[in-house]
């Protein structure tokens, strides 16, 4: 098989890999901050992917104008799901934390699906069907906006993290509860958020991601699964650890269809997460808990 | 009241009561003789075959004005979703026959029709399966399963049968394909299918490679990468409507238009492929049991959906649910009764020339399977669906190669 089909394939993987990171980013740092696990961030990212739908169908707005405006609205859906949901759950078992989110999910996936139906929804671009030919690859013109994108996202929340007060309170009630909360900051506030910065990073994943596939009310839970590889792979509440996850997952799957079956991408996927809770199981860039 | 009064009132009312008990749980049929004959239309209406579930629906909301017109006697839906389950259509089948079904007709898929005929047997009611194809359901030596749509044996064959024809008209075959296909139930014993069959007609073309790939799946551009590197001619698929439509998009943009997209499955004909992809969807050519466009009955079905249901193209569902109604108003008129023998008795007799699906008509062998029920080659055209073979049922000639994906605007 000629090297270029390696290359264009591999570059494919990289490019849905960076979206995949930014969804698996959301999980990260709510993670990271709140210590809660969202066993709904699948479906949360449905939610975007169905919005920007309904306006990009219904105003002819491209989703790339989309980004900011649906990751806003799942930004203050996260944050009210924090403050009027979740924070009073905080200090009870995971267990019951765990069925609080998959009821919230179960729910989410069959609201979608009495609102929008079974069938598969997408948006149209002028750019949709559009490819880049550089010498004798061709790349996918959608997947390269969409992980611009991603990139460009993901970068302005490092940004946030690193350079605000807020970020910075926020990274404090991450490294030390009793410490933040003996400070005098407002914790439960900076938990509510981090959760919708979490969501907004869904919100944005999600837009961009319905560049490159068709949304149904029941693609929620395959992501859901998908961001939890990711995250373990790239270290639990590790923010770059999310992105490269993702990267190596999508290029993993990807060059695992190519070399041996399409239908066996997930095994390999898998098969890195199984690999890495064997030999590193902080995650690539997580940090060994003591 | 004396004691031995209130003793005769206790056993009137315990024999009123079992009297009741006995009347209520009298199977239904015994007490439906004559008026209209109420079928249970089982059908995959939610779940993952929602979309097929419910435009077969069409095709039973269509029938009853359709078959009165034509001299058959009335006959009273009752509908039954199975959820794309088969715990769910053996339950709805048990429920609509205890709420006086006296026929079944159903249920789109091998699984669930596969429950559903256990459950007829079981009943001795009779059940006519409008679309299923898995041989087993025939196989069981069921009196009470009928089956008018081909068997995956009988598609495969006819199908590469149809592709000879369509390659002896053009005089141009491709001399190797790559066979992509869902790794379902349904497309690895299509391609278990395809491997037994082929051999036996001789093709042009052989399989430069066969890719499976997860029907879940959401982005096929690895798929086709491997593909378009194969450096086959044409597209061999068997496929259904999701990944039809993402194999479309993916093959547009990594600007490979192969020779020709032989699909042996459903996906590519289907009204919402060409809604969805609008001039990118012409060109495929799909071998499917499909209507005969001379017979006389087809353009009254056509006139019928066009009325209920404006720009829907007929279909496969739409027909073969249509003829299950078909086949059990005839059966009916013919029993003269609603008792389950005499029309599992009338259905084993069935002789229908007057219908739609392509071949001779309808009756079934031994083993309750139609097998004179034929395939069609047919292409997408302009939004619309010409068939190309059988010549028989042909109404146009094949357009070949595929038009270019690149040159459509």
């Amino acid at each position: 098989m000629p090297l270029e089909v390696y290359l264009n394939v591999a570059i494919g993987g990289i490019l849905t890999g960076l979206v995949y990171g930014l969804m698996a980013l959301g999980l990260s740092v709510i993670f990271g901050v709140v210590r809660v696990v969202n066993f709904a961030h699948g479906e949360m990212m449905t939610i975007a992917m169905y919005i920007a739908v309904l306006l990009s169908s219904g105003f002819h707005l491209d989703p790339l104008i989309l980004l900011i405006p649906i990751a806003a609205v799942l930004f203050v859906f996260g944050y009210a799901l924090q403050t009027s949901l979740i924070n009073p759950f905080i200090t009870r078992p995971e267990y019951v934390q765990f069925l609080l989110l998959v009821a919230l999910a179960i729910i989410i996936t069959n609201t979608l699906l009495i609102i929008f139906g079974p069938d598969a929804r997408s948006v149209q671009t002028l750019y949709a069907l559009e490819s880049f030919q550089v010498g004798a690859m061709i790349i996918d013109a959608a997947k390269v906006y969409a992980a611009a994108a991603a990139i460009v996202f993901a970068a302005a929340l490092f940004a946030f993290f690193r350079l605000t007060l807020v970020g910075k309170a926020i990274r404090a009630c991450a490294d030390n509860h009793t410490g933040a909360l003996v400070v005098g900051l407002d914790v439960k506030r900076l938990y509510a958020l981090t959760f919708g910065l979490g969501a907004a990073c869904v919100g944005a994943a999600g837009t961009m991601l319905v560049l490159i596939i068709d949304v149904t009310p029941m693609l929620g839970p395959s992501y859901t699964l998908l961001a939890f590889v990711i995250v373990i792979t790239g270290g639990l509440g590790s923010m770059p650890g999310a992105l490269v996850g993702g990267v190596l997952i999508g290029v993993t799957e990807a060059l695992a269809g190519l070399l041996f079956t399409p239908s066996a991408k997930s095994m390999f996927a898998f098969g890195i997460l199984v690999l890495v809770l064997l030999f590193r199981p902080q995650g690539i860039l997580g940090k060994r808990q003591t | 009241m004396t004691r031995i009064g209130m003793l005769a009132d206790r056993r009137r009312v315990l024999a009123g009561a079992a009297a009741a008990a006995a009347t209520l749980a009298a199977p239904a049929v015994l007490r439906a003789q004559g008026g209209a004959l109420k079928v249970g239309v089982l059908l995959p209406r939610s779940g993952y075959e929602a979309g097929i579930g419910q435009d077969c629906q069409r095709g039973a909301n269509i029938a009853p004005a359709i078959l009165k017109s034509m001299g058959l006697p009335d006959l009273t839906l009752m509908n039954g979703d199975t959820e794309s389950n088969v715990d769910t259509a053996r339950a709805r089948a048990e429920q609509l026959i205890n709420e006086g079904a006296q026929l079944l007709i159903g249920a789109f898929d091998s699984g669930q029709s596969t429950a559903i005929a256990q459950v007829a047997e079981q009943k001795g009611i009779p059940f006519v399966i409008n679309i299923a194809a898995a041989p087993p359901i025939t196989e069981q030596g069921y009196k009470f399963v009928f089956r008018n749509f081909p068997t995956a044996p009988m598609i495969l064959g006819d199908a590469f049968a149809d592709q000879k024809e369509i390659f002896a008209i053009t005089g141009a075959a491709p001399k190797s394909v790559v066979f992509m296909h869902v790794n379902d139930t349904y497309g690895t014993s299509m391609a278990k299918g395809i491997g037994a069959v082929m051999p036996k007609f001789d093709m042009p073309y052989t399989i430069a490679e066969e890719i499976a790939y997860d029907p879940a799946a959401r982005d096929l551009s690895v798929e086709v990468a491997k593909a378009k590197a194969t450096g086959a001619d044409a597209l061999l698929v068997v496929s259904r409507l999701n990944d039809a439509m993402l194999l479309t998009r993916e093959l547009v943009k990594q600007r490979w238009t192969p020779q020709a997209i032989l699909s042996m499955g459903p996906g590519w004909y289907e009204d919402q492929y060409f809604k969805t992809l609008g001039k990118l969807s012409d060109g495929p050519i799909s071998f499917v049991p499909w209507y005969d466009p001379h017979k006389k009955l087809t353009p009254v079905l056509e006139a019928a959906l066009a009325k209920a249901d404006p720009g829907v193209n007929l279909n496969t569902n739409h027909v073969f649910t249509f003829e299950a109604l078909l086949i059990a108003a005839d059966a009916y008129k013919r029993a003269g009764s609603t008792d389950p023998k005499a029309l599992a008795d009338a259905l084993r007799t069935t002789n229908i020339t007057d219908n739609v699906s392509i071949g001779p008509g309808i009756a079934f062998d031994a083993k309750g399977q139609n097998d004179k029920v034929k395939d069609g080659g047919i292409q997408n055209r302009g939004g619309k669906i010409v068939t190309l073979a059988p010549k028989e049922a042909a109404n146009a000639k094949p357009e070949w190669p595929l038009p270019s994906y690149l040159s459509r605007g």
